[in-house]
């Protein structure tokens, strides 16, 4: 009836068993065909053609493919970057890619059976261990996808805690591609989001934060360094919201800034939540990255995702489970804290690897570096004529930089210098159609910087001219 | 291996465990340094930070070597079993081969070192993957559009139920409920209540199905939709699948299928063939990208044509010549529902692995899982319980049932396959199964190792007969043994401290 291929003589190198092995296991199973086994799925819907899809290639074939594909972005493989807002090119260490590379972690499941998945559990309890140090927070979760949904999470949780609320207060300045994911995940859910701007150095317009924080509000969520690149006035932001009686959740997006900034939690910050990215994850066009969470003691039995816990096991030896799991959707169900499955384990594990070689020294020494490189272009691009920095803020690892021009155009010039000098924020904030952002980090050598600014010159008299 | 673990040794002996590796936080030793940085080549500015906004010393924070970081993860990798090393036979979670074609290409330079936020001309070798994969899932799905935004399967429902609430809403009433089986994974409900629906369960009948009677009752005008898992948690087909979407679209509700057992009927049949209006994919079941110890996966979201205004911004669009762009402008979208452009790199591995497949490698797929699965039930029928005698396709669950009366459980039976060296199935679910045991083997299987798992399965059956003892306190070779998880809930420990 069709002309559809004979599984008996199909092969492919990805199922071992072939013709031999399907005759004897049909026997075993007492039916003549495969096809008897797919009798229960109504003819009316079954297929009686192949999919119209390209393939079987072989590797060489899928290589070529693949690659050519590859070979038409423009990307840092031979441009300098300094793109960030959120992504950030930073140094991954030759180890990690091929420790994550093990069969062992890359092949395993969720560490549900934790008698055969120590090493899993393991490594997750480190990763959260590493979360609490850097933020000064008490409990870390083991990862949730990324940053923007990271935030919709600590927004549902802070709903949870505070009763009766519905309001939410975001600063403009956190990412505005996280704000946007928060108004799609709760745009059933009957919460209001107020925005709140800056001031002329960048930072959260306190006075404006102030008038926000009504007693309906249930959570302020601010962003440091914020999508300006300006670091938070945490404690201004904390008084304010305390007032309120809010849950102070703050945003990371670039994550090593924690080795160098004073965290969230010393500032008396519920919430941490971010992106992991920094940590030596490949920008890969926007994943897979890992959000990160750490929150206070008391919100823990409300904290979304998976747990690992420490306890021992019959004969009183140290071992890892996932635990406080009546917390999460197999259990709970309906009423569980996130819907939130499978997350992203081998990218926090990698994080944790990352963590642990850089270390103590490593974390500041790469905080260090991109302070006082992005510090050295700013005292450079100042002494520009043309170009201003309209936020004079404490900064990290990125700056705003303005002319008097498009910021497309200019970047464009840039990009026949084989820079890509940054990110315009027109389409992110209207009026600022001139403005574009632009992130250093420990991986640009000084030419780079002077290179920078030297195409940066010559771009804005180009247009000038 | 059977004979060691049958000899009394196996029950009293020290469990031999591997060597346990302590915390990477107790190997730190100060002065120690796994890396290096070129040395800053700009001055120096003091006042580059004031002094108020920098941190002190990140307290107990490691100081290891690069010796000790490589020995430290590949000791610890040790402790765990994986698909590379055998069956991971965990029902509903696709545990199928990880090709590592999909890792090299992943890790190819143009695509890991792009950045999400360049503008469309320089990144046009990412937007046609993208583009290419949402063709070829249509292709799978028989559906007009498919989201590659979603980075996970609940991330996926949550997607689909937003467009559906965003639908309806837009046609005046969003509804309030969203049927959901009894049998379905507890993802399903959870993200049906983040969508902003109530949940009514529709309960399962003899065949571990949905009765056509009980959804006709349930089908009010109050209705959003059926959220249903196809094959459903049992592996069974629902036979009248197409009958549930005539009855939802008579009165305007949607149907969602779940796509985590996609494998079991790709290229076999299309959900959209089915009447089906929505359904996700887990790319790290089907599309065989791996499953890293949770994560990451990917979740993309096909929808028919009555939901694609509401798909989430950006899609990716083709201009007439040729080239990509990414298109924000959708009025009636629910918007975005992730920073950036999804997990673009399990994207790249899932469309490697639809290429090494191809049209006819895809079907085989689902031909061999299913083979594998029902070879599975032929072999260790009689020695198990089966609950539901419906015919399966590429799982299938037993029970306990025939082990209980020498009061060994499951959860026994699970622990107790550790020491044959296999991973355990799936347990405790479905709910409808007490005690189940959820099996599925995937196409990946060849049958000595079936064969192998199999007779794993029946010598504990005896075991459970003989000395059920032996099966009760299992395992008994792992590096760790039974946990007292009780403990790990009552007095929850979730950091390391000095």
């Amino acid at each position: 009836m069709t002309n559809l291929p004979d599984p008996l003589t199909s092969v492919h190198r990805y199922i071992s068993n072939a013709s031999e092995d399907v005759r004897e296991m049909l026997a075993v199973i007492g039916v003549d065909s495969i096809d008897r086994l797919f009798e229960t799925i109504p003819d009316e819907v079954k297929l009686t053609a192949l999919l119209d899809i390209p393939g079987p290639w072989s590797e060489i074939e899928s290589r070529r493919w693949f690659r050519d594909l590859a070979a038409k972005n423009k990307s840092a493989v031979d441009h300098v970057s300094f793109l960030g807002g959120g992504a950030y090119l930073h140094y991954q260490p030759a180890c990690i890619d091929q420790l994550l590379l093990r069969g062992e972690f890359l092949t395993s499941y969720t560490p549900y059976q934790p008698e055969v998945s120590q090493g899993t559990l393991q490594t997750i309890f480190e990763y959260q261990t590493h979360q609490c140090l850097l933020t000064g927070l008490d409990v870390a979760n083991a990862s949730l996808y990324d940053g923007s949904t990271g935030l919709c999470e600590a927004v549902l949780l802070a709903e949870r805690v505070v009763h009766n609320r519905k309001k939410v207060v975001i600063a403009r300045s956190v990412h505005p591609q996280y704000t946007e994911t928060v108004r799609t995940y709760v745009q059933n859910l009957g919460y209001e989001i107020v925005e709140v701007g800056w001031t002329a150095d960048g930072r959260v317009d306190t006075a404006a934060l102030r008038e926000a924080c009504t007693n309906d509000v249930f959570a302020v969520a601010v962003q440091s360094p914020n999508f300006l690149g300006v670091i938070e006035d945490y404690d201004a932001i904390r008084e304010i919201a305390d007032a309120a009686g809010a849950v102070k959740i703050a945003v990371i997006t670039e994550a090593t800034s924690l080795g160098i900034l004073t965290p969230p939690g010393a500032h008396g910050f519920d919430i941490a939540v971010g992106e992991g990215q920094a940590w030596g994850i490949p920008t890969q066009f926007g994943g897979p990255y890992v959000g990160f969470m750490v929150v206070k003691e008391a919100l823990k039995r409300h904290m979304p995702g998976r747990l690992v816990g420490e306890t021992v096991d019959v004969d009183g030896r140290r071992a890892y489970v996932l635990t406080l799991a009546t917390r999460e959707q197999h259990i709970r169900r309906g009423k569980a804290t996130s819907n939130i499955c499978t997350n992203e384990a081998l990218i926090a594990l990698g994080a944790n690897m990352y963590l642990s070689l850089m270390g103590k020294e490593g974390l500041r020494e790469v905080g260090e570096q991109c302070l006082q490189k992005t510090a050295y272009l700013r005292k450079k691009l100042s002494g520009v004529g043309s170009v201003s920095l309209p936020f004079d803020g404490p900064v990290y690892n990125e700056i705003v930089v303005r002319t008097p021009f498009p910021a497309t155009q200019i970047l464009a010039d840039l990009e026949h210098e084989k820079i890509l000098g940054g990110i315009p924020l027109g389409p992110f904030y209207e009026g600022h159609e001139n403005d574009f952002l632009v992130a250093v980090t420990e991986l640009h050598t000084r030419e780079n910087l002077d290179h920078f600014v030297a195409a940066l010159t010559a771009a804005t008299s180009r247009e000038r001219r | 291996m059977t004979t060691i673990l049958e000899s009394d040794a196996a029950t009293t002996a020290v469990p031999q465990s591997t060597n346990r590796e302590g915390l990477i936080f107790e190997h730190s030793k100060r002065g120690r340094r796994g890396y290096q940085l070129p040395d800053l080549d700009v001055p120096e500015d003091a006042e580059a930070l004031p002094a108020s906004l920098r941190r002190g010393e990140i307290v107990d924070e490691v100081e290891v070597s690069e010796v000790d970081v490589i020995r430290h993860f590949t000791r610890l990798s040790k402790l765990n079993v994986s698909i590379d090393a055998g069956l991971y036979p965990l029902g509903s979670c696709t545990m199928k081969h990880n090709p590592r074609l999909n890792e090299e290409l992943a890790r190819t330079p143009g695509f890991a070192l792009s950045h999400p936020l360049q503008p469309d001309h320089q990144v046009q070798g990412n937007l046609a993957l993208i583009w290419h994969i949402e063709q070829t899932l249509k292709e799978i799905f028989g559906l007009p559009r498919v989201t590659m935004q979603p980075v996970a399967g609940a991330h996926g429902e949550l997607t689909g139920i937003l467009m559906v609430h965003k639908a309806l809403a837009k046609s005046g009433n969003a509804r309030k409920y969203i049927l959901i089986p009894d049998s379905a994974h507890g993802t399903n409900p959870a993200s049906a209540a983040f969508a902003g629906y109530q949940i009514k369960e529709l309960k399962s009948n003899n065949r571990g199905t949905v009765d056509i009677d009980t959804l006709a009752a349930a089908v009010t005008e109050d209705v959003a939709a059926l959220m249903i898992t196809v094959p459903n948690t049992l592996g069974v087909f629902e036979t009248d699948i197409k009958r549930f979407a005539e009855i939802l679209h008579d009165k305007g509700a949607y149907l969602y299928c779940d796509g985590a057992n996609l494998n079991s009927f790709v290229g076999i049949a299309r959900p959209g063939d089915m009447g089906i209006d929505v359904i996700h994919s887990n790319l790290h079941k089907t599309f065989s990208t791996p499953h890293g110890g949770g994560g990451p996966g990917a979740g993309p979201v096909g929808v028919s044509e009555r939901l694609v205004p509401f798909l989430p911004t950006p899609t990716v669009e083709k201009r007439e010549d040729g080239t990509f762009y990414l298109d924000h402008g959708h009025p009636d979208s629910i918007g975005r529902v992730r920073a950036f452009n999804g997990n673009f790199n399990v994207l790249v591995r899932a469309l490697t692995y639809m290429r090494s497949m191809g049209p006819d490698g895809l079907r085989r797929i689902a031909q061999i899982a299913v083979l594998n699965a029902n070879y599975i039930r032929a072999r260790l029928r009689g020695s198990y319980h089966l609950p539901y005698d419906a015919p399966s396709l590429h799982e299938v669950v037993f029970s306990d049932k025939l082990q209980t009366p020498k009061d060994v459980h499951t959860l026994d039976i699970a622990k107790r396959l550790m020491d044959y060296g296999f991973h355990p199935p799936t347990i405790y679910f479905p709910l409808i199964v007490a005690g189940a045991l959820m099996i599925e083997p995937t196409e990946s299987e060849p049958k000595e190792e079936l064969d192998a798992f199999c007779d794993a399965m029946i010598a504990i059956a005896r075991e459970c007969e003989e000395r059920p003892e032996l099966v009760r306190s299992a395992p008994h070779t792992t590096p760790v043994r039974r946990l007292d998880e009780a403990r790990a809930a009552r007095q929850p420990v979730l950091r390391w401290k000095r």
